[in-house]
């Protein structure tokens, strides 16, 4: 047991293969256990997840902003629609090739991006999100597209092995999750290396982490890549999931959301964006379950989620600027000094302390995760002048 | 020809209330350097507000104050309340907290008046002029949201050019310790300055509102267009604002009319593209040293 304990608190790689794993059989118990329309809120959860954990990368690690994500998000779902279309692919490959298509545009995009920084990218990101999902209402582009009523999919069709009556919506769950946790594996251990500390490095101060050697406007395309992709494979799922991609489904809204739950989430950890996409599908099916039941008006009732959404959104940023992943943090900080110090009383086994308060995700107490967030709060807390905003003013 | 003429014609006028709306951006990036994404939130509120004067009879003229004044008191709320607390600091949180209240927003007119989108009355005919026995696509309301927005700019800029309280808007939003030491109340003047932009934009709403409805969701290209004709001027600089709307309006216009409508919204994403890969600070920015 202790050499278990050891290692995993040794080796990066092994804890988040142990993660994925613990998560990947704790998903397989959820979606069995309930019934298809949780299932299929399972799977948005999922898909969701991909494209919140990249934007995660993009904006709470390397800082810069994009309103754009939702339109990544379109590209990987059309492209998905189109090669399930024309060639038939298997599933795997087909999602590899929206996340593979996206990531190009991912360069495009970068290369632009990298040169702007604060409003100016906002500016650029939110054109790109309202410019995009447009083209497929370019009339010689409708045929290909399929314009305003979108292109439709086949539904994947769950291998025979699992039986004639496997629930479509559980083996889509199951594809949509299986992609949200291979990309937060993978998005793991890429921040835990030299990737995530250069870019965290060229968020706090661009022209130190220059000045050490790192090339800040490549860094910066690579993360666009890099994030690009989990949006488009988010994109992918999210075809896959409702079988159809329109532009109806990647409205500004989408993008503006995937920047709410990345904020509520806790800026710049990847737990935080599972806790941002379950906020995302749950708070309006709330919401209106909510305003259904109390009689409200339609009007009232209907508009309900956004207002909710709106209003999260501007009491997390004043109230808790570290978001929820944050806030749990400093409670399962509490708790460990409390077992801390009842430890230093009466020896006890240790790893009883280990209170893993992140869900099925890959990240960890006392992680570098944790680190940049406490250093995030520090700024927050202090509002030193110095720090990126008063640097703008100038 | 001609048809070059009417798109110019159809440019100018739209792309004036784009530079209203940008004119508005401006204003509260100079004063608090925020980039308020919740502007086309604000005018959509005040322009429902002005709707609802004329649903109950109320004259185009009495709404149209209503908009003004109540974006006057708009403005200067959601500055004290919830934009003093993020100013200064990290941008992000201001873009946050500028969403929020966009969305919120939204979802509050959505509640209040419907979802479904109402008609709103021009103040005049919207009926092209004829020159020499050609239509053009220029008609007396245009000639109208031209003069009012042109005539609120004029006045803006003697307002800050030539009065005393223009001098001190002017100190507050661009050495706020040095014009607290001047004795200048630098919180009322932010205030005042989220007030005056949410006036101008207002007005934008409801010089559009005839041609978009009135509707929650109806004004956020505003928003994406305004705030590109903003980045395009190069955020600070008012002129730019103008310059940036009238361009954009125009080259949105050809686009329109010579390739597609649908490919409007694209067209405003190319024009920005091109902009800031030649200038990253926008047109009139003016070039910083930096400081290592």
């Amino acid at each position: 047991m202790d050499t278990v304990l050891n290692l995993l608190r040794r080796s990066t790689l092994t804890r988040h293969t142990a993660g994925a794993l613990a998560a990947l059989a704790a998903l397989y118990f959820l979606t069995t256990a309930v019934g298809p329309y949780r299932d299929l809120q399972i799977a948005q959860v999922g898909y969701l997840t991909c494209a919140v954990a990249g934007l995660t990368v993009l904006t709470g690690l390397g800082g810069q902003i994009s309103l754009g994500h939702g339109a990544f998000m379109a590209v990987g779902a059309y492209t998905a629609a189109l090669v399930i279309g024309h060639w038939g692919w298997p599933l795997a490959a087909v999602l590899a090739a929206a996340a593979g298509v996206t990531a190009v545009a991912g360069v495009l995009v970068g290369a632009v991006a990298a040169r702007l920084h604060g409003p100016y990218l906002a500016g650029a990101t939110l054109a790109f999100a309202v410019g995009l999902p447009g083209l497929a209402n370019y009339a010689p582009l409708t045929d290909l597209l399929g314009g305003q009523n979108g292109l439709t999919l086949l539904p994947p069709v769950p291998p025979e092995s699992l039986g004639a009556t496997f629930p479509l919506e559980r083996w889509q769950a199951w594809i949509s999750c299986l992609g949200a946790v291979i990309t937060l594996f993978l998005l793991a251990n890429l921040t835990r290396g030299r990737f995530g500390r250069t870019l965290r490095a060229s968020r706090d101060d661009e022209i130190a982490a220059a000045l050490s050697g790192v090339r800040v406007a490549r860094l910066r395309i690579a993360a666009t890549v890099v994030s690009a992709a989990c949006a488009g494979l988010g994109g992918g799922l999210l075809a896959v999931v409702a079988t159809l991609a329109a532009p109806g489904a990647f409205p500004l809204t989408l993008s503006l959301q995937l920047i709410a739950a990345i904020i509520i989430g806790g800026l710049g950890s990847l737990a935080g964006a599972v806790w941002g996409a379950l906020i995302l599908v749950y708070v309006p099916t709330w919401a209106s379950d909510l305003s259904s039941s109390s009689g409200l008006s339609h009007n009232i009732a209907s508009n309900l989620p956004l207002a909710v959404y709106g209003l999260v959104l501007i009491v997390v940023t004043l109230a808790f600027p570290r978001g929820l992943q944050g806030g749990l943090r400093g409670i399962g900080g509490a708790v460990r000094r409390r077992a801390h110090v009842r430890r230093d009383r009466a020896p006890g086994p240790r790893g009883s302390a280990s209170t893993d308060t992140s869900g099925p995700t890959t990240t960890h107490p006392g992680g570098a995760d944790e680190a940049t967030a406490d250093q995030g709060a520090r700024r927050d807390d202090r509002g030193e002048p110095g720090d990126r905003g008063e640097r703008l003013r100038r | 020809m001609v048809r070059f003429i009417n798109l110019t014609l159809a440019g100018i006028t739209s792309g004036m209330v784009f530079a209203a709306v940008a004119l508005a951006l401006v204003l509260i990036w100079r004063a608090t350097r925020v980039v308020n994404f919740a502007q086309g939130g604000m005018l959509m509120f005040t322009t429902f507000l002005a709707w609802s004067v004329i649903d109950r009879g109320g004259s185009y003229w009495l709404a149209l104050g209503v908009a003004l004044a109540s974006g006057l008191v708009l403005g200067a709320v959601i500055e004290r309340v919830v934009v003093r607390p993020v100013e200064n600091k990290p941008p992000l949180n201001a873009v946050i907290v500028t969403l929020g209240l966009y969305v919120l927003l939204q979802a509050g007119a959505g509640m209040i008046w419907g979802d479904t989108p109402h008609s709103y009355p021009p103040a005049f005919t919207i009926k092209g002029l004829s020159v020499a026995g050609t239509r053009l696509l220029l008609s007396p309301f245009d000639l109208f949201v031209i003069g009012a927005v042109a005539a609120v700019m004029v006045l803006l800029t003697l307002l800050f050019v030539r009065t005393d309280l223009g001098l001190r808007l002017r100190a507050s939003a661009f050495g706020p310790e040095i014009a607290r030491l001047q004795g200048v109340r630098v919180g009322r003047m932010l205030t005042l300055g989220w007030a005056l932009a949410a006036l101008v934009g207002s007005l934008a709403g409801v010089l559009i509102a005839p041609s978009v409805f009135v509707g929650p969701a109806q004004f956020d290209a505003m928003l994406v267009f305004g705030f590109t004709a903003a980045v395009i001027g190069g955020l600070d600089s008012p002129a730019g604002a103008v310059t940036g709307g009238l361009l954009l309006g125009c080259a949105l216009s050809y686009v329109s009319g010579y390739v597609s409508s649908d490919l409007v919204t694209f067209g405003a994403l190319a024009a920005l593209i091109t902009v800031l890969m030649v200038r990253p600070n926008g047109l009139f920015s003016a070039s910083t040293a930096r400081r290592v």
